[in-house]
């Protein structure tokens, strides 16, 4: 995007007024605390293809049983996830291995999924449909026979890619999914607006208390990253901290062999990870095999994180004062267990107090867009 | 503006090569022969400088730097022959530091693993303790048609070591001072040089030869001991043989220099790397004072610049597989056209990855 564009796109901000969810890759805004979105050059934001993918998103009809859509693990009311589950369940309340992360601001990851397996939304959209866990379709072909004869459909392919018939393939299906899924940003956080936006007493006393020890002594923002103008508070990167390889350590050279002997295909890592408990522990090995990624997952943001409880990778954490507990061990979730081998170099016992957990998790607590506030109030994310 | 989006495909084929250097021998030394039978490598730990602070407590990053690196040489595929750990297991010396440290070297799924000491193994009790776990200061072993020899390269003066200090942990402490200037330079002696004359005697002109050693056997910097007094004695007696390779460790970083039909490759530590940045000052960090500070570490994550590696001698020359955290792994070979090792990615300066110039 050229500087002038992006200050164009600032500036209509300020004279838009939001929608229900801000669309920073539409150009109607930008919140408070993020930069503007990327959009594909093969794939720009048009209302029709947003309002077509949300469509898909929430069409059941694209799963084995008639049961489960995208949005049956991403709950809008539920900050786009299915909190209170750990991990996801799919056709036949099958379960996966995973928890479901949020929709809100995945535009701005540069890698989906947990351990990064799919490079863009598209890609990521055409998985779970296949996944035997989850949408448990045998191929994309129920999908396409939908989409080509359902009348709605047709003409709404037909008006935003020009596509009808055998034309229209899962390529313009998950064109419109990440269309949609492009517009669900959400900033403008009681955080953004102390520290973005100058107000002073947005946040409480413990919450700037629990900000300082977030950017020094908890060490939290190396990888959750607040910048000069903007926070995504993820670096976009993988690391092991501790979070169910300590469960399988004795079965990590047996999983991990079997990956270095034969390599696996796209689908097969899919599948893998998500219908195998063990193997899914592994992170982003199990894409990668590179030892560096032993037991390691993607940094989640922790935009609107009090909301979407439980936490990690497996959902195995209940509260924040939980996970807070985990760091300050030192990547351990009970002090004395065993560390694991591979831990990231990252993670080291933290000294925290109860006090300072506590400010820390306030803080937290300060992350949560107005969308979502509501969701705090009902469900209180701490103990 | 996402210009660059890539395919599944490419995707894939991008991480699939990431994983083709990353996982497969890393930090081994692979020697390659023309005859592929001849074929093996082995993997190369080093510099664990395991530190006890107080009972059973020892310094944690350090531990885990050499808990991590066993855990890995553990999974290569294929198996590497042997495991060489190329000295200062221990920081100043202690019981309790080598004996920590050979319980964590214990963990290696090998049969064999080759011990070289270090400064800060040795000026403790003189390698006393260090004898009892791990045998011979010095010593020589064949293994598929390539000569193997492990020297004692930290010995120094007589007069520094046994009239100088009053106590031995002192004389320790003193020499664990990477720049100290109450320090001595290292040297292999007399005595080690009339030993290697005799074991290479019956060694053929054609046959490889792999040198370990802790300190460099070059004279690479005097005033942080980067460097070998009688190096040029040492490598006299190397000069008869066609393919030379000299392994050290006690630099904590990629080094390579090719001096006659020397190769001479350094590998990299599993503690800290030198020199290192002023460090993330909040928590004791343990790091020894230095004062050059470097800007290749992340210093958030303790393992950055550390590694290990895998080693090939396939063609009588070393290529070093340079496992590296949070950075890209990197290979040193022989270049035959140009006689000497080279870094295969990065000898070329446009592939450089330029340096940070800020902190």
């Amino acid at each position: 995007m050229s500087t002038l564009l992006s200050r164009l796109l600032l500036i209509v901000a300020f004279l838009c007024v939001t929608d229900t969810y801000a669309s920073p890759a539409l150009g109607s805004s930008v919140p408070l605390g993020l930069p503007p979105a990327a959009e594909p050059e093969d794939n720009p934001q048009t209302p029709e293809k947003v309002a077509l993918g949300k469509k898909l998103f929430d069409d059941k009809r694209f799963s084995l049983t008639g049961e489960v859509s995208c949005a049956t693990c991403h709950v809008e009311e539920k900050a786009f996830t299915d909190s209170p589950l750990s991990v996801s369940e799919g056709i036949n309340k099958l379960t996966g291995t995973r928890n479901a992360p949020t929709v809100i601001n995945a535009v701005y990851f540069k890698t989906m999924f947990w351990d990064g397996r799919s490079p863009s939304l598209e890609d990521q959209a055409l998985h779970p449909p296949t996944n035997p866990v989850e949408m448990g379709l045998k191929d994309h072909q129920p999908i396409l026979d939908i989409v080509r004869s359902d009348p709605e459909y047709v003409k709404s392919f037909k008006e935003v890619f020009g596509k009808s018939g055998e034309a229209v393939t899962m390529d313009e299906v998950t064109k419109a999914i990440a269309a949609f899924e492009r517009t669900i940003v959400a900033a403008n956080s009681p955080f953004d607006r102390f520290f973005y936006g100058g107000e002073n007493d947005a946040l409480t006393p413990d919450q700037k208390r629990g900000f300082n020890l977030f950017v020094n002594k908890g060490r939290c923002v190396s990888c959750h990253v607040i910048e000069q103008t903007q926070a995504l508070f993820t670096d976009n990167r993988f690391h092991n901290i501790g979070v169910g390889i300590n469960d399988i350590q004795a079965d990590v050279p047996g999983l991990a062999h079997e990956f270095l002997k034969a390599e696996a295909t796209a689908s097969q890592v899919d599948v893998q990870v998500l219908t195998n408990k063990k193997t899914s522990e592994l992170g982003r090995f199990a894409v990668t095999r590179g030892f560096d990624d032993l037991g390691s997952f993607k940094t989640p943001t922790l935009r609107n994180v009090a909301v979407t409880a439980p936490y990690m990778h497996d959902g195995s954490l209940k509260t924040l004062d939980d996970v807070m507990q985990h760091y300050n061990n030192g990547g351990v979730t009970h002090e004395g267990d065993p560390v694991n081998d591979f831990l990231s170099g990252g993670i080291r016992p933290l000294g925290l107090t109860d006090k300072e957990i506590d400010d820390l998790v306030a803080f937290m607590e300060a992350l949560t867009s107005p969308e979502f506030a509501h969701l705090a109030k009902n469900k209180a994310a701490r103990k | 503006m996402n210009k660059s989006r890539m395919s599944r495909r490419d995707f894939l084929k991008s991480a699939g090569a990431l994983a083709a250097v990353s996982c497969l021998p890393v930090s081994m030394v692979e020697l390659a022969f023309a005859d592929s039978r001849k074929n093996f490598s082995f993997a190369h730990i080093s510099d664990s400088h395991i530190q006890h602070i107080s009972g059973t407590k020892f310094v944690r990053n350090w531990d885990r730097g050499l808990i991590r690196a066993v855990a890995e040489t553990n999974l290569l595929v294929p198996k590497p022959d042997f495991v060489v750990f190329g000295g200062d297991l221990a920081q100043l010396g202690k019981k309790e530091e080598l004996d920590h440290g050979a319980e964590m070297l214990s963990k290696l799924d090998y049969n064999k693993v080759y011990c070289v000491m270090g400064e800060h193994d040795y000026y403790l009790d003189l390698g006393d303790y260090w004898s009892k776990l791990y045998g011979p200061h010095y010593y020589s072993w064949d293994h598929k048609g390539v000569h193997f020899v492990t020297l004692n390269s930290v010995i120094t003066y007589d007069k520094w070591t046994y009239e100088r200090w009053p106590t031995a942990m002192q004389r320790m402490v003193e020499m664990a001072g990477l720049d100290n200037p109450n320090g001595s330079p290292f040297m292999v002696g007399e005595k080690q040089r009339d030993w290697l004359r005799k074991d290479l005697e019956k060694v053929k002109k054609d046959t490889p030869i792999v040198v370990f050693s802790h300190s460099p056997i070059q004279k690479i910097y005097k005033g942080w001991n980067f460097w070998t007094e009688d190096a040029d004695e040492v490598q006299a007696l190397l000069k008869p043989f066609n393919d030379v390779n000299v392994i050290y460790g006690h630099v904590h970083q990629v080094q390579y220099n090719q001096i006659g039909n020397i190769s001479f490759q350094s590998v990299m530590a599993t503690a800290w790397p030198w020199p290192y940045p002023e460090t993330y000052a909040q928590a004791e960090s343990h790091l020894p004072k230095l004062t050059v500070p470097m800007n290749r570490a992340d210093p958030f994550f303790e393992r950055d610049a550390t590694g290990w590696q895998v080693i090939n001698v396939e063609t009588g020359r070393a290529a070093i597989k340079y496992n590296l955290y949070n950075n890209t792994n990197r290979t040193v070979a022989f270049n035959p056209k140009t006689g000497h090792p080279e870094d295969i990615a990065f000898q070329n300066p446009a592939r450089r990855i330029p340096p940070q110039t800020h902190y």
